[in-house]
Formats: structure tokens, C-alpha cells, sequence
């Protein structure tokens, strides 16, 4: 194998550097009207860094009012707004787009040997689709907010007096963002790979996106039109899931659910990619499974289609579609630990090299185990019965979907950081942090685990006194989470700053990615270049200083 | 990653040649990929509504056909030829503008718009009546006394809005969309080397005519 080289195309004006993309244009409209795929990327990273924080400051009050068992900073109308914008915010405004929008949208063509994504154009009507879903969202929370929960479930949201028409809007016109995103990833994948990239040489972060985007294409309309059915039914009362018309509240549910459950499949499977890739270059040694980890993601986004009926079980389902909605869901956990199983078997006498992104995947790893078979536990029909609308469910959710998304998308940050802005952050802060930031996941919701299993409802402002202690503990740590993300993003700030040149290939890692200077130029590579290798191909040569 | 690059420099570059594109015919499929991804995310979004359209049907047959009954079967009827023979002059205005025949296009263009025109009136027209005989949707539902009609009849009227107006909707779009390719037609922006536009609005058309084709039986002639 020879040593990562892109070479300049034979008749390339030689000499003549292309400026990296930061650079190479200047003022404020080459950003808000760019069509380069990196810097709206960038736009992403600054958007879902600040609806994050949002939704970070929505949980902090939540877990603050719940330190005493009765009305402590807030009274039970407020904490019901309060976790609808927290579930809505982090839902579709941060965990949805982050990793497609962000780490996606950057690395997607340059991991196929593209220029940029197929459409351009749409890319950007993407973003701003996003950033007119937050603003309305926005609106929607300073007009007074909701008090739905983020689930909307019907006739309360068709009835109720809070704002909740620009909230189910911003869902609505955020669910389009995400249908020409996954239509533009999966064109680009079809049509943009560069010769040599053939279907079994595709980064697994590749392959996520790929299942990621057909979830987005097929679930979301679903979702539209549900929300879109109950919008016009609090604004003219049709009726369609009103019980005082005929109309059938369950209904609501089964269409929300038929795309909310592979919608936690589009949050969850960009981070299992990241995943892939974090492994990939930090245990020196090619992955094992390939096929299998890219396999496994069709799996998951097909059986995913199928398991929705498990959020029905209590809700008057008949016997025999609780059995299969069970069983389905079930089938689910065996594809995902496909993929955990290889990643492990990856580690397996590798020499690991020790970094802040592996670190996450770590942690990540820990979170996904026990919240997968909390899953599982959960699809067990007589279980469910004993957990349903308890904290149980908090703690499943949070450690797979929290836990998963925010710390892969912070392990893809850290990762990915010297390519994106060509400079090097400081490792052991972003260390402390990682470590700060996964002990306060865990800490914050293991208590949640046995709060549920006693008996605490969900969505309560107030409780029994002896959970109190568990709270407490619960409330603690999602302080220490905040602290090491706050350390985090400081970290980060000053690496932009202030950081080192980052190298090409700092990781020395194996991916096409960091062949090419860091940060890249406009157009990527000078010419479209032939890839002849495959990803994860480990050419130990340790770190490859400036290949280029 | 190494060595041997491609080097596109050398061919003459047609000027709607995108630089993330190596050659024509990619960028053409890529486009209409696209547009069948679109098409099929259309197809999940009406689809939705066609299951609760089937729940409500199963669980109050009788007002379901009591209310279809009610709905213009002739009007409906015409505009389904209607955008049946629009569906037909945009495959033609494709065919021809493969050919080069600019003005042909054009004018197939324009009949296919005027047809989608003609719906949305007759449409409107429709809407219209429905209106002064009562038969609106949800807490709106107020029929004359003599029609003796259940109160779920109400439901099809709300299933039959919501589908058809967002159809017409649809509709709308896809008119402004044939508008903007007829003009850009006009100012000799295609040639038989390109006509993406042409090919996926087109496709578009035919999807908006196919979801009527389903709309069509489903709501008129259920009695
Ligand atoms: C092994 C795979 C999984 C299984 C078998 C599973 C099973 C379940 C079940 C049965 C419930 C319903 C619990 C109840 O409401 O009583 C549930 C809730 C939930 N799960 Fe999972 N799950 C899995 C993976 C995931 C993943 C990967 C995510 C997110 C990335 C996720 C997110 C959620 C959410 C958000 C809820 C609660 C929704 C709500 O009511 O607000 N699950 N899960
Ligand atoms: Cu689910």
C-alpha cells in the first residue's frame, strides 16, 4: 500500500494552492447564501449547538424543580411546558439533524471522493428549513409554549388552550428538512462516488447515512401529515381524532408512532456510524465485520418499521398485535448488538490508542448495552404493563437515545475536529470533560431506572417523598453533565482560537478523510480522484505527517 | 486513495454541467433519482391518509356512502379526464422537446398547465356547493334537515377535504412548476442534450394525476 497521496491531475495549474474553504471567501453573505457542503455544515454545528444548550437549559430546570417532592421553583403548568420543550428541542431540533446535518453534510462527499452532495442548492433550502423550524419553535415557546408533552398525543393536543399551533408547525416544516436531506444523501450516494469506491468499500458512516436517509424519506411525510391532521383539527375541529365525532384518538397514535419509532433510528443510527468510524481508527487494526455492521443498519431501519405498536401495548391493542409488536421489537435488539458485538471484537487485541473520541465511544457503548436491553425488558409485554408511563421509560430513552446521539455527536466533534477546522484542541481538558460528561449521563439516569421500577409516574411535578434521595442523586449529576459539557465547549472554543495547525492525518487514521489537507479546500480534491483501497485498511504507519 | 486522478479538463464542459458531476448523463440521473425519492416520500405522506380513510370507512359504512352520495360523481368524473389528458400532453411535451421541437413543447406545456387550471376551478366549483349545502367537515357539518344524515357523515367530509384540497394543493405547485419550465422553454434553456426539468416535472404531473386516480373512486364512488 502505498502512502496517502492525492496527487494533482496531470494538467493542474501547478503551484497555484487552492485556499482551504474557511478561507477561501470572505463576508457574511459567502456564508448565508454558501453551497458548499462544509460550511453548511458549519451552519448546522452553530444551530444545533445553540438549540442543544436550549434544551440543556429546559432539563436543568426540570431536574431542578424535581430536587423537592412538592412545588419547588416552579408550579406543575410551568413543568408541564417545560418538559414538552425540552422533549421538543432536543427531539427535533438537536437530535435529528446534528450528526446528519453536521458531521454528514461534511463528510459524506468527501468520504466517497465527491466534490460536494448532489444538490447543492436543496442542501442549503435544507438548513434553512431547520432554521425556520427552530425560529418558529422559538416563537412558538416565547408566546407561552406547550404543555403536550412532545408526543402531541390527541384529543389533549387538539384541545388544549396553550401555543401549540407553531410547535406542531415547526415539527411539520422541520420534517421536511429532513426528507430533502435524505433524498440529496442518497442521490449523492448513488450517483457521487468516485471510481474505486464500490458499494463494499463504503465507510460505515457511510452505509448510517444511507439507512438513516431511507428512514427520513419514508417515516417523516408520515409524521407531517399526522401533525398537519391535528393542527386543523384544534383550529376547526374536524373531528378526525376526536371521540365526541366518531374520530379515534388511537389512530393519532399509531400514525405518530409508525414514524416515531424509526425516528429514534434516525437519531440513533448516524451515531452508530461515528461509532464504526471512532473504532475503526483508533484500534489499529482493520474492523472486523464489515459487511455485517453495514448489513445490520438495513436490518434495524427495516424491522424498525415494524416494531411501532410497541408504544401501544397499554393503550388497547388486542392480545395477538401486542405479540408481534413484542416480538418485532425484539428482532431489533439482535441487529444492534450485530454491530456491538463487532465493535467489541474490533477492540479485541487491538492497541488501542486512548483518545477523547474513543473515550465517548466508551461510554457510548455502556449506554447502548444497558439501554438496549432495557428495550428489550420494555418490548416484554407483561413488564411493559408494570412500566409504561414511568420513569422506567425515561431512563430507557435517555440512556439510548440521549446517551448515543450527544455523545457520539461529541465523539465526531472531537474526531473530527483537526479535519473541519484545521486546528488541534487540547486533549486533556476535552479528556476531563468526556469523563465528566459520561458519568453524568449514567449518574443522571440510573436512579430513573429504580424510581420507574417503584412506580414514578413520568411528566409529575411532584412525588412521594421517599424517592426524594433518588432524585437528589438523579439531579446531581445532570449538574456534573452540564459542567463537563460546558468545559467541553470551552475547550473547543479555544482550540478555535487558539489551537495548533492540526496535521492532515493527526489520528493517523486510516480513512480517506484525512488524506487531504486539513482543512480541506473548496472542492475538496484537486480533481476527482480514484480511491483504491479499502476504509478501515490499517497501513501502520503510525501518524503520517502532511501526506500531501 | 493515490495516484491516477481524472482529468475532466480536456472535454468540453456543456455549460449546465455541474462541477460535482463527471458527465451529463450522471447529473440527468441523479435528478431523476431524486425526483423518485421525492415522489416516494409523496406516496408515504397520502398514505397516511388513506389508512385513516380506510379505519373510518370499515367502522361507519353507512354514513360513508350516504355522504359520497352527495359529492358531484360528474363533475368528478371530468376532472379525472381532464388530468388524464394532461398527464398525456406532458409525456408528449417530453417526447418532443427530446426532438428539439421548441414551440411544440411550449404549447403542450401550456395545455397541460390550463388543464391543471381547469381542475382547481372545477375543483372550486365543487367546494362551492358542498359549502352552501352544509357539507363541511367537523363541527362546520350542517346538512339540510331532509338529508337525514348520520352525524359520521361528518367524518367523510373531514377525511375528504383534508385529502382533496391537499391534492389540489399539489396540484397548485405543480402548476407554478410547468409555468416556470414553459417560460424557461420559451427562452431556449433545453435541447434535446438537456431537458431535466422538463422530465421531472413531468414526473411530478403524473404523480399529482395518479393520486387523483386513487382519490377519485375512493371518495365518489364508494355508495
Ligand atoms: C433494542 C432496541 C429497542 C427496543 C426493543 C425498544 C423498546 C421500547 C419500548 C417497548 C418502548 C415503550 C415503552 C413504554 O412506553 O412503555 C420504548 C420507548 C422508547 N424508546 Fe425504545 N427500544 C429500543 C431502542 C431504542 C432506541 C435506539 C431509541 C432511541 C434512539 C429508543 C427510544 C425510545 C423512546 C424515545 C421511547 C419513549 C417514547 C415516549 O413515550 O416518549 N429506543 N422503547
Ligand atoms: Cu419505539
Amino acid at each position: 500500500m502505498s502512502l496517502a497521496v492525492v496527487e494533482q491531475a496531470p494538467g493542474h495549474h501547478e503551484g497555484a494552492e487552492e485556499p482551504d474553504y474557511i478561507r477561501g471567501k470572505s463576508g457574511v453573505m459567502s456564508w448565508v447564501l454558501t453551497l458548499d457542503h462544509k460550511r453548511i455544515a458549519l451552519l448546522y454545528l452553530a444551530t444545533v449547538t445553540l438549540t442543544f444548550f436550549l434544551g440543556g437549559v429546559f432539563a436543568l430546570a426540570l431536574r431542578t424543580e424535581l430536587l423537592v417532592p412538592e412545588n419547588g421553583i416552579m408550579d406543575a403548568m410551568t413543568y408541564n411546558r417545560m418538559f414538552t420543550l425540552h422533549g421538543v428541542t432536543m427531539v427535533f431540533f438537536f437530535m435529528i439533524p446534528a450528526i446528519p446535518g453536521v458531521f454528514g453534510n461534511f463528510f459524506l462527499p468527501i468520504m466517497i471522493g465527491a466534490h460536494d452532495v448532489a444538490f447543492p442548492r436543496l442542501n442549503l433550502a435544507s438548513y434553512y428549513l431547520f432554521l425556520a423550524a427552530v425560529c418558529l419553535g422559538v416563537w412558538g415557546m416565547i408566546h407561552g409554549g406547550t404543555d403536550t408533552g412532545w408526543t402531541f398525543y390527541t384529543p389533549y393536543s387538539t384541545t388544549t388552550t396553550t401555543t401549540v399551533l407553531p410547535i406542531l408547525a415547526a415539527a411539520f416544516v422541520n420534517g421536511f428538512s429532513s426528507i430533502l436531506t435524505g433524498v440529496n444523501f442518497i442521490v449523492t450516494i448513488h450517483t457521487l462516488r468516485a471510481d474505486g469506491v464500490h458499494w463494499m468499500r463504503l465507510p460505515l458512516f457511510i452505509w448510517a447515512l444511507y439507512g438513516t436517509s431511507v428512514i427520513q424519506v419514508l417515516a417523516t411525510p408520515v409524521v407531517g401529515i399526522t401533525l398537519a391532521l391535528c393542527a386543523v383539527e384544534h383550529f376547526l375541529g374536524t373531528g378526525i381524532f376526536d371521540p365526541a365525532r366518531g374520530g379515534d384518538p388511537i389512530l393519532f397514535q399509531h400514525l405518530f408512532w409508525f414514524y416515531s419509532h424509526p425516528a429514534v433510528y434516525i437519531m440513533v443510527l448516524p451515531a452508530f456510524g461515528v461509532a464504526s468510524e471512532v473504532v475503526g481508527a483508533f484500534t489499529r487494526k482493520p474492523l472486523v465485520g464489515y459487511r455485517m455492521i453495514a448489513l445490520s443498519t438495513f436490518g434495524i431501519a427495516f424491522v424498525g418499521f415494524l416494531a411501532w405498536g410497541h408504544h401501544l401495548f397499554t393503550s388497547g391493542q388486542s392480545a395477538v398485535d401486542a405479540g408481534v409488536f413484542g416480538f418485532l421489537s425484539m428482532l431489533i435488539g439482535i441487529f444492534t448488538s450485530i454491530k456491538v458485538f463487532n465493535w467489541v471484537a474490533s477492540m479485541y487485541k487491538a492497541s488501542i490508542v486512548m483518545t477523547t473520541p474513543f473515550m465517548y465511544a466508551l461510554g457510548f457503548f455502556f449506554l447502548t448495552v444497558f439501554g438496549g436491553m432495557t428495550g428489550v425488558a420494555l418490548a416484554t409485554i407483561s413488564l411493559d404493563v408494570h412500566w409504561q408511563d414511568t420513569y422506567f421509560v425515561v431512563a430507557h430513552f435517555h440512556f439510548i437515545m440521549a446517551g448515543a446521539v450527544v455523545l457520539m455527536f461529541l465523539a465526531a466533534l472531537h474526531y473530527w475536529f483537526p479535519k473541519m477546522f484545521g486546528k488541534l484542541y487540547a486533549e486533556g481538558p476535552a479528556m476531563v470533560g468526556a469523563v465528566l460528561v459520561i458519568l453524568g449521563f449514567i449518574g443522571t439516569f440510573t436512579p430513573q431506572f429504580f424510581l420507574g421500577n417503584e412506580g414514578m409516574p413520568r411528566r409529575y411535578y411532584s412525588y412521594p417523598a421517599h424517592f426524594q434521595w433518588l432524585h437528589v442523586a438523579s439531579t446531581i449529576f445532570a449538574y456534573i453533565l452540564f459542567l463537563g459539557l460546558l468545559l467541553t465547549l470551552v475547550n473547543l472554543i479555544v482550540a478555535l482560537v487558539s489551537g495548533e495547525k492540526a496535521p492532515n492525518n493527526p489520528w493517523g487514521a486510516p480513512q480517506y478523510e484525512w488524506d487531504i489537507p486539513s482543512p480541506p479546500t473548496e472542492h475538496n480534491f484537486p480533481a476527482t480522484p480514484v480511491i483504491n483501497r479499502d476504509p478501515y485498511e490499517y497501513r501502520g504507519e503510525g501518524i503520517i505527517e502532511n501526506a500531501h | 486513495m493515490h495516484t491516477e486522478t481524472i482529468d475532466h479538463g480536456n472535454a468540453e464542459k456543456p455549460p449546465h454541467l455541474r462541477f460535482q458531476f463527471s458527465d451529463s448523463a450522471r447529473q440527468f440521473h441523479a435528478a431523476k433519482f431524486g425526483m423518485w425519492l421525492f415522489l416516494g416520500q409523496e406516496v408515504m405522506f397520502f398514505s397516511a391518509l388513506l389508512c385513516a380513510y380506510a379505519y373510518y370507512r370499515n367502522q361507519f359504512p353507512v354514513a360513508w356512502s350516504m355522504a359520497s352520495h352527495h359529492l358531484n360523481t360528474t363533475f368528478g368524473l371530468l376532472e379525472t379526464i381532464n388530468l388524464l389528458f394532461s398527464s398525456f400532453t406532458v409525456a408528449l411535451a417530453i417526447h418532443f422537446v427530446r426532438l428539439g421541437k421548441r414551440t411544440i413543447t411550449s404549447v403542450l406545456l401550456f395545455v397541460t398547465l390550463a388543464c391543471g387550471i381547469l381542475f382547481l376551478v372545477m375543483h372550486s366549483y365543487e367546494y362551492y356547493t358542498e359549502y352552501h349545502e352544509g357539507l363541511l367537515p367537523g363541527r362546520f357539518f350542517h346538512p339540510e334537515a331532509g338529508w337525514h344524515m348520520p352525524m359520521e357523515s361528518a367524518m367523510f367530509m373531514s377525511c375528504y377535504f383534508f385529502t382533496t384540497v391537499l391534492h389540489s394543493i399539489h396540484v397548485l405547485i405543480g402548476v407554478g412548476v410547468l409555468g416556470v419550465i414553459m417560460v424557461f422553454n420559451m427562452k431556449g434553456k433545453y435541447s434535446p442534450a438537456y431537458y431535466t426539468h422538463v422530465e421531472i416535472g413531468g414526473l411530478y404531473w403524473h404523480l399529482v394525476d395518479l393520486i387523483w386516480i386513487f382519490l377519485f373512486p375512493l371518495y365518489y364512488l364508494v355508495a
